[in-house]
């Protein structure tokens, strides 16, 4: 299976770009584990207070899982971080649908997705706080505008590539609309809305952070301030690091769901 | 029971017609085939028809009653099969049922009877990407029979099946249809298919689309679609097709 993946890849390769002997899997992590070991060397060689090395990181995590901080921050974190993604999923999808469904709607709603999507939403962070506040309520509210306009964009695009047969197919046989999204268009456009959500989880985490940096009460994004402030570098780097396991474990779960979702792309598959 | 009345269609504004003042009349549980080259129209009419399409003049009146809407009691089978892929072959074949608002102890009654009428026992779970051309249209067939349609509209269903399975499934349709008799209008470019199938063929006219001239078959069911072929109705009635459907290619310049 491992070896089969590997021709594979190695077949895509465009001409011209030499056969590798290694599987792509080994080399991947060989070239992560290089990386980690030379940091730890350089980090140790150098001896600064304000540089740290992996297992410096390491110590400081195991630390920081004894007292709870990380789990009560890494939770309040999540809490924000979820609510907001599923409020984005919860608004983002039926409003994509209608805009796809319904052409007042489509014209009524585009020029705001246009200014709010191409803008960098991190503009706004300052003033939401000013505006919501400290607390949950204000974060998760900024997580959702990271989140809403990937989701809203990559369902309105699905419907629209609907099948026109299909939809006529639907006509035909007397669907009602609402039977309709349920039967033919979510489906369709499923593909399309569970890539829009692999776009805002990372966009979300980014809100999320720079909303608890602003905020300062709690978060993984407070334990980074904190800890940046007090030059406690080695503690720093533990959010960071479970940052960066989230955003790969939440992109990469999402990506074996886009290639699950419509098996029926690939022709002939058994 | 399916009546057009000069039915007219123009896709743009100055354009040439896709349809003129055609006008048709199909009887109750006849199989009329209509017979033309690509382009004349034929998959506009039965749009028309199903009330896919308003007319731009002219109407369909089905059962007495002017068609303005797609019906429940008028089903279509199409050319591109036109199944959900992420459907089962059970819920493809439910579809229509479900979309009508059938109650699923009917639902369960109805659907498994019609996936054996069209031989897909054992099929039930499956996807249709995991199915060959022939299987999928099968599935077309019993989900457009589930509804028990007072009215069958076929479109070249057979049109993109390789020869063989197309025998076969022209057989399928003629045991089928004897066994659940229905007003079946059915559209093919194949004058061998209209031939084999049809009480009665409607020559359709080459761009604007009219229906010329009806044909009646006059070859006794039940028929072996084999026996047929070889019957001298059935050359007879081809080369009559055929010089009239050459003069119509003729007509408009064609080799
Ligand atoms: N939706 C449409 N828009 C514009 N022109 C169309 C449309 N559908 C069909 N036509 C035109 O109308 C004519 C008849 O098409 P069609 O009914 O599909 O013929 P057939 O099914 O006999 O091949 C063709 O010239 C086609 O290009
Ligand atoms: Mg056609």
């Amino acid at each position: 299976m491992n070896a089969l993946a590997a021709r594979q890849t190695r077949r895509a390769r465009p001409t011209g770009a030499p056969a590798s002997a290694f599987p792509a899997r080994m080399v991947r992590l060989v070239s992560l584990g290089a990386g980690v070991v030379a940091w730890e060397v350089y980090g140790r060689a150098v001896h600064s207070p304000i540089f740290t090395y992996p297992s410096a990181v390491a110590a400081a995590g195991v630390d920081l899982v004894r007292t709870g901080e990380l789990p009560s921050y890494l939770g309040s974190s999540l809490v924000v971080f979820s609510l907001g993604l599923l409020l984005a999923v919860a608004v983002g999808i039926p409003l994509g649908v209608l805009m796809g469904r319904r052409a007042m709607v489509e014209h009524a709603i585009d020029p705001w997705v246009n200014v709010f999507y191409a803008m960098p939403m991190v503009a706004l962070i300052p003033v939401l706080v000013m505006w919501l506040g400290f607390q949950t309520k204000a974060k998760v509210i900024i997580v959702f505008l990271f989140c809403v306009f990937p989701v809203l964009i990559n369902t309105y695009q699905g419907v629209r590539s609907t099948d026109a047969r299909l939809l006529e197919v639907a006509r035909s046989f007397c669907s009602p609309e609402g039977r309709l999204w349920r039967d033919v268009v979510l489906p369709s456009a499923a593909p399309f809305i569970v890539a829009g959500v692999r776009l805002a989880l990372g966009r979300g985490l980014v809100g999320m952070v720079v909303s608890e940096f602003y905020t300062t009460i709690t978060g993984l994004g407070y334990m980074i301030v904190q800890y940046a402030n007090t030059f406690r570098t080695d503690r720093l780097f533990v959010p960071i690091v479970v940052l960066m396991i989230m955003g790969v474990g939440l992109t990469g779960l999402l990506r074996s769901l886009e290639r699950r979702i419509a098996p029926w792309h690939v022709p002939g598959q058994e | 029971m399916v009546v057009v009345d000069g039915v007219a269609k123009r896709f743009r504004q100055g354009a040439t017609a896709a349809l003129e003042t055609c006008s048709l009349e199909v009887r109750a549980r006849e199989l009329l085939c209509i017979l033309g080259p690509s382009g004349s129209g034929k998959t506009t009419l039965l749009r028309i028809i199903d009330g896919l399409l308003r007319p731009d003049s002219g109407r369909v009146l089905i059962g007495g009653t002017e068609v303005t809407a797609p019906r429940p009691d008028v089903a279509m089978v199409f050319q591109h099969f036109g199944l959900l892929p992420w459907k089962t072959v059970y819920d493809n074949v439910a579809y229509g049922l479900r979309v009508q608002g059938r109650p699923e102890p009917e639902v369960r009654r109805v659907v498994p009877r019609y996936i054996e009428a069209v031989g897909l026992t054992g099929f039930e779970a499956s996807y249709p990407y995991q199915l060959s051309g022939g299987m999928q249209q099968r599935v077309g067939l019993a989900r457009a029979l589930a509804v028990d349609p007072a009215v069958l509209l076929m479109d070249e269903p057979f049109g993109s099946l390789d020869a063989q399975t197309r025998e076969l499934m022209q057989e399928e349709l003629l045991r089928i249809w004897r066994s659940h008799p229905k007003t079946l209008v059915f559209v093919t470019h194949s004058i061998d298919e209209a031939i084999v199938l049809g009480d009665r063929i409607a020559l359709m006219t080459h761009r604007p689309g009219r229906i010329r001239e009806i044909v009646d078959v006059d070859i006794a069911r039940p028929r072996d679609p084999e026996a047929v072929r070889l019957s001298p109705r059935y050359l007879e009635l081809r080369s009559y097709v055929w010089q009239r459907l050459r003069s119509e290619v003729g007509a408009r310049g064609a080799p």
